[in-house]
């Protein structure tokens, strides 16, 4: 629906203004990678066994601080308000700032996997990883959207989103991790089907139920 | 069975309007009838219940008993039809900083389907005065300037209700004389108006008929022709025990 | 209404008593010592029924969900927010008791196979549930947001348990799989004992809630008669 997509672009427009997602989000995930570089010995060779971890509890980490961003903008000026009045379905508002959620997370993770690749020592190609992050991030930012919404309208909403967010989102990094894990050790795309059947089936479904419950949630 | 909605006279009409948070009950059961082109003044002090009125009426908040019909249709029903219908002007001016009035309007203006919207935009913004500032960013527009932009966004989609929070808030003098005359234009037509404020003396220059919210009830109902300002001083005084 | 005339309630508490005497009974007295294991092993008769109705709990808790964001009926939360309460006190015992048989048994405090991990996965989520309540404005946007971390972390228990199931297919499960009848009854016992416990705590600790909440409306009610 353009309502949707008028969503969007409005929050588009916004960032590329202020860039005050971007570039905050950014950082943190390449620091994240760099710290828990540090925390592991580099020159060991197990390192290359941590390294799928590393890398998607950097974006897990950062995608908080991103999807936080979601909401706390639109609750300044009271314009989740504003988009509440406008004559449409609830769900709009929820499809409109996933869709955006998506996209920012999908630019940290397109200009920090490349970094991280060079920092642990890892093949450059490997068009597998952007399955990975698609369906990853998916995941992310269903559940991710619906609980920035929540987190915003009470007394502690940067300390309740990692709460809420991280228990859901388990099998997403478990899932994650260990299909980067065959991809980094070059092993048949076969080995990671099931888990990307598993992410699959856990966006559609978080889709599909996030945007149900989404009105529940920003109602007065 | 239910309303006959096309021959409904009045444009808002509320019954037994009751609205709890949890264990703290906001409005106690509310009866109010606004006719077409009337504007109506709410007055109160601080937790009388204003906001929580405005908010249901703006389909925010669901009503926990009674009913509330705009234009006829039925606020539980209809709700995404009624937002067609209503502008709501608050104290909080639902404007995004980053963003220009032009491309705030523009937003405003896809999500309510407003038709021939370019001409639209122009049209609104020269009623509220800020056309040498359409293309700036909103964030650095002073406050009486964003007030007059929520008001413009509010118009955008022509619509028949407008809802008043507290439009007043954070203005200067001139800034307020600003909003009182361009409310003017919008009070004097067809529109219905309800406004809630602070302000005793620009809720009886606007308006037609008042009432005064005392602890969730309406405490007072009058009619604002003729009124003094002092005399209604003292009757907002008395009826929401304010030691003067 | 005095509860505690009530056939009802005293049919409940009785059956309750008898079952739990029974069970501990069994377990105690009746049950075969496991071959493996040793005495230790007893806790499994209590470990497994503390986690599946710690699992009906939470299902109570989704479904208690739903029906309040469908009708606003309070008493929806209240039983939810009670059936979630036991439940992360269950859980808790299922991961308290599940290192004290491992220890002994696998030799390390814990191991992250499929229905452990569930089950600490499970702990976090409902207690993020309660938590929501509290950081919330005001305690009817609290049961809302509540009633949605009830249902999102519901319909996330299958999908952890077969990701961490396949994530664990490396290590072999440690689990008893095979029962002997003896053995079989006593858990049984053990599960219909621990159901009937659930019940009397979610029965009593509702009504506690709903007695307060009514309490509060009527404080509310008399300091507005005062003005």
């Amino acid at each position: 629906m353009n309502k949707v997509f008028a969503i969007l672009w409005k929050d588009i427009l916004s960032e590329l203004r202020a860039k005050e997602i971007a570039a905050s989000v950014l950082f943190f995930a390449i620091l994240v990678i760099v710290v828990f570089s540090f925390a592991f010995d580099p020159e060991d060779d197990t390192i290359g066994l941590v390294a799928p971890g590393v890398l998607w509890v950097a974006f897990t980490f950062a995608g908080v601080l991103g999807l936080n961003r979601m909401f706390a903008m639109e609750k300044e000026k009271g314009c989740l308000e504003g988009l509440m009045l406008c004559p449409v379905d609830r769900d709009i508002i929820y499809w409109g700032k996933m869709a955006g959620s998506f996209i920012f997370m999908i630019i940290v993770e397109v200009v920090v996997t490349p970094i991280f690749l060079v920092l642990f020592d890892l093949p450059l190609f490997m068009p597998e990883l952007a399955l990975i992050a698609v369906l990853a991030t998916v995941g992310f930012v269903s559940v991710g959207t619906l609980f920035s919404a929540l987190a915003t309208n009470t007394r502690a909403k940067d300390v309740l989103l990692p709460i809420l967010f991280f228990p859901i989102v388990i099998p997403v990094i478990i899932c994650a991790v260990k299909a980067s894990e065959v991809a980094f050790d070059g092993k048949p795309f076969g080995d990671m089907l099931s888990w990307l059947g598993i992410m699959g089936a856990f966006d559609v479904i978080f889709l599909v139920v996030s945007s149900l419950v989404f009105e529940f949630v920003i109602e007065e | 069975m239910g309303k006959d909605s096309s021959t409904s006279a009045y444009a808002i009409e509320i019954q037994q309007l009751a609205k709890s948070f949890g264990s703290h009950r906001a409005l106690k059961g509310i009866d109010l009838n606004i006719t077409r082109g009337e504007c109506l003044a709410v007055f109160g002090p601080n937790g009388a219940g204003k906001t929580t009125l405005i908010k249901l009426l703006a389909t925010l908040s669901r009503p926990s008993k009674g009913k509330i019909f705009l234009t006829g249709l039925d606020i539980t029903k209809e709700a995404i039809k009624i937002r067609h219908q209503i502008g709501v002007v608050s104290h909080q001016t639902f404007l995004y900083d980053n963003l220009t009035a032009y491309e705030n309007l523009k937003f405003y203006g896809k999500m309510y389907d407003v038709p021939n919207l370019e001409q639209r935009i122009l049209e609104v913004i020269d009623q509220v005065e800020l056309r040498n500032r359409l293309h700036d960013r909103v964030g650095i527009f002073s406050r009486g300037m964003q007030q007059r932009l929520s008001i413009a966004r509010a118009i955008l989609h022509d619509p028949q209700i407008m809802l008043l929070d507290e439009p007043e808030t954070g203005l200067d003098q001139t800034a307020t004389v600003m909003l009182s005359d361009l409310l003017k234009t919008f009070t004097s037509g067809s529109r219905t108006v309800l406004m809630t404020t602070h302000n005793l003396k620009l809720g009886l220059e606007l308006s037609d008929r008042l009432v005064i919210l005392h602890k969730g009830k309406i405490a007072h109902e009058d009619s604002t022709k003729n009124m003094e300002l002092a005399n209604l001083q003292d009757s907002y005084n008395r009826y929401t025990g304010a030691t003067s | 209404m005095n509860q505690t005339n009530s056939l009802k309630y005293n049919l409940l508490l009785g059956l309750s008593f008898v079952l739990i005497m029974a069970s501990l009974a069994l377990v105690f007295l009746y049950a075969p010592t496991e071959k493996e294991m040793g005495e230790i092993q007893r806790i499994f008769y209590f470990h497994v029924p503390l986690g599946w109705i710690a699992f009906l709990a939470f299902f109570v808790v989704f479904v208690s969900s739903i029906l309040y964001l469908r009708n606003r009926d309070s008493k929806w939360d209240t039983l939810a927010h009670s059936s979630a309460e036991i439940g992360v006190i269950f859980t808790t015992l299922v991961l308290i008791t599940g290192p004290i048989w491992a220890k002994p048994v696998w030799g390390s405090w814990w191991e992250w196979e499929a229905r452990l991990t569930s089950s600490l996965v499970l702990w976090l989520t409902y207690l993020a549930y309660l938590l929501v309540r509290s950081y919330a404005r005001e305690e009817s946007r609290g049961a809302r947001f509540a009633a949605v971390m009830g249902i999102v972390g519901f319909i996330n228990v299958p999908i952890v348990y077969l990701s961490v199931r396949l994530w664990r297919t490396q290590h072999p499960p440690h689990l008893v799989d095979t029962l002997e009848g003896s053995m079989l009854l006593t858990l049984l016992i053990g599960v219909a004992a621990f159901t009937f416990l659930y019940v009397l705590l979610a029965y009593h600790r509702t009504t506690l809630m709903n007695q307060a909440r009514k309490v509060r409306i009527l404080r509310q009610t008399l300091d507005e008669r005062e003005e």
